[in-house]
């Protein structure tokens, strides 16, 4: 199928999917890594991709995804535009808090080329927060690593009483002040 | 022996890292073994230079010799001076026997005739590689020594390599004096420019490793019966788009390694096409625009631009055509049809 639906299948028990889209392999692959060496009580699975839709013909293997990470590289127009086009391809319950915008590469300030401007205004238009990054060094990769852990947590279900559509909401009012 | 000749020994010397002196002056074969052992290669360069040119006026060095110890510098720093490729036409199709001596000949008489002080130098090495040095003059002024030209032509080629030195006057004599001296009735600089000599002669002789139009039949798709294993965490969703990716790099820029150019240059002629009704040079005049793309190695940099994720495959045309159309610069004119799109200029 080619667009990507939240709940079209059935959850695992104690597991959480995410998926990584983004143009820069190796970073994806770091930051996955990083994820996998947090501490956790469940399991796991993180599916990296280069751009949506993803292909067809590993459908009926895939399981349902709890969370999608676009990765979007400051200093590379190209990465902007590949998330552009993928966001075409996500169904629009997605983004009632299962999506959430990374921005790495964030260290090398004078190699931007991508205004942060055109960034957050995408982030409001699709309704999901935005985190800055630089996955480079290791202390931040390992602290994006637990947040993203946390956040991953929370939109599949785990935390009782805590949904994700009410835990973006919490993040947006904090954001609007 | 001359002074300026000593000084200029002397400055060729210092150019010169110490831990190679030894070697380079041996490759000279000017000094003995018996004098160079003499010479004590750990004390400061300014000391060493000074010994090599108390050494050369015992053997009366002139100015033959010292041009011969720069030819050996530059063969072995050659990628330190920028190189331009030049391309020879026949006139007939008579496939002459080429006559060292006779070039070598005619080429020193049409330079001396033109200018009567110039320095030339001829040395062969084994590839069929002839390096000719020459240092400038006027007819009232002595050669210049520290601006010489490199030339190097492999006469089994139409093909010379020519590093002018700063006094771009005399190219044209210089170009005169080829082709005389070869047999040939034209040369033409071709667009084709770069720091490393052998890359040069890789791409006009076509050394490189090149994408032979092999069909490569893609490999059958597997039923997707993968173990379901728990352990298997990060899983890639794109790997054949990265199998796609890797197949089309194989094909444009083949398996081996890539010449190394370090930059090319696109210089824009074309029309600046925006919303006519903003009134913003639309299609009045030729935008003026020139685009480089500079690297340590370009086409590596090329080739790995996919793969790391940073530009789609395929690459432009105007990108991948560099090697076998053998020019790092190029005039993109408006193509002149409905369509209206650029073209590459031959």
């Amino acid at each position: 199928m080619a667009v990507l639906r939240p709940f079209d299948k059935l959850p695992m028990l104690n597991s959480a999917v995410l998926l990584l889209v983004g143009s820069d392999e190796e970073i994806q692959q770091k930051l996955a890594e990083a994820i996998l060496q947090e501490k956790r009580n469940f399991n796991i699975s993180i599916h990296l991709a280069t751009s949506l839709p993803l292909p067809s013909e590993r459908d009926h293997l895939r399981p349902r995804i709890d969370m999608v990470v676009f990765m979007i590289d400051i200093k590379s127009k190209y990465s902007l535009k590949n998330v552009e086009t993928s966001l075409a391809h996500v169904d629009a319950s997605f983004f009632l808090g299962k999506v959430c915008f990374l921005v790495t590469g964030v260290g090398r300030v004078n190699a931007c080329s991508i205004e942060t401007n055109a960034i957050c205004k995408l982030a409001d238009t699709y309704c999901s927060p935005l985190l800055f990054c630089e996955l480079e060094l290791e202390g931040i990769r390992a602290a994006t690593a637990q947040r993203l852990l946390r956040m991953l947590k929370i939109c599949a279900g785990h935390i009782p009483g805590v949904s994700a559509l009410s835990f973006v909401l919490l993040m947006r009012s904090s954001n609007d002040d | 022996m001359d002074e300026t000749v000593a000084e200029y020994i002397r400055r060729t010397v210092l150019k010169i890292p110490r831990d190679e002196i030894k070697m380079m002056l041996q490759k000279w074969g000017f000094l003995s073994e018996a004098q160079l052992q003499t010479l004590n290669f750990h004390q400061i360069k300014d000391n060493i230079s000074q010994d090599v040119v108390q050494l050369c006026e015992e053997n009366s060095a002139g100015i033959k010799q010292a041009a011969a110890l720069d030819i050996t510098y530059n063969h072995i720093y050659q990628n330190k001076r920028m190189w331009s490729v030049y391309r020879m036409k026949k006139s007939g199709e008579e496939v002459e026997y080429f006559d060292i001596a006779d070039f070598k000949k005619k080429f020193k008489q049409i330079l001396q005739s033109a200018l009567k002080n110039v320095t030339i130098t001829f040395k062969e090495y084994e590839d069929n590689a002839i390096w000719i040095r020459v240092a400038w003059g006027t007819p009232y002024k002595k050669p210049n020594q520290y601006k010489p030209s490199y030339v190097v032509y492999h006469s089994q080629t139409p093909y010379v390599f020519i590093s002018a030195s700063v006094l771009k006057s005399n190219l044209p004599l210089l170009c005169q004096a080829l082709i005389v001296a070869s047999n040939y009735h034209d040369i033409r600089e071709m667009e084709l420019r770069s720091h490393s000599l052998n890359s040069l002669k890789d791409i006009v002789f076509k050394r490189y490793s090149q994408n032979f139009d092999t069909y490569t039949p893609k490999p059958l798709q597997r039923e997707n019966v993968e173990p379901e294993n728990a352990d298997i965490m990060i899983i890639h969703e794109n790997r054949s788009e990265k199998e796609r990716i890797h197949r089309l790099n194989q094909e444009f820029f083949g398996t081996g390694p890539q010449p190394k150019l370090e930059f090319a240059q696109y210089r824009l002629e074309t029309m600046f096409r925006s919303d006519p009704k903003m009134n913003v040079l639309d299609k009045k005049e030729p935008f003026r625009c020139l685009v480089k793309f500079s690297s340590p190695h370009l086409l590596e940099s090329l080739k790995s631009l996919a793969p790391a994720g940073v530009a789609d495959a395929p690459l432009s045309p105007l990108l991948t055509c560099i090697p076998h159309k053998a020019r790092n610069f190029f005039k993109i004119r408006e193509k002149k049809c409905l369509l209206s799109e650029s073209f590459v200029s031959p």
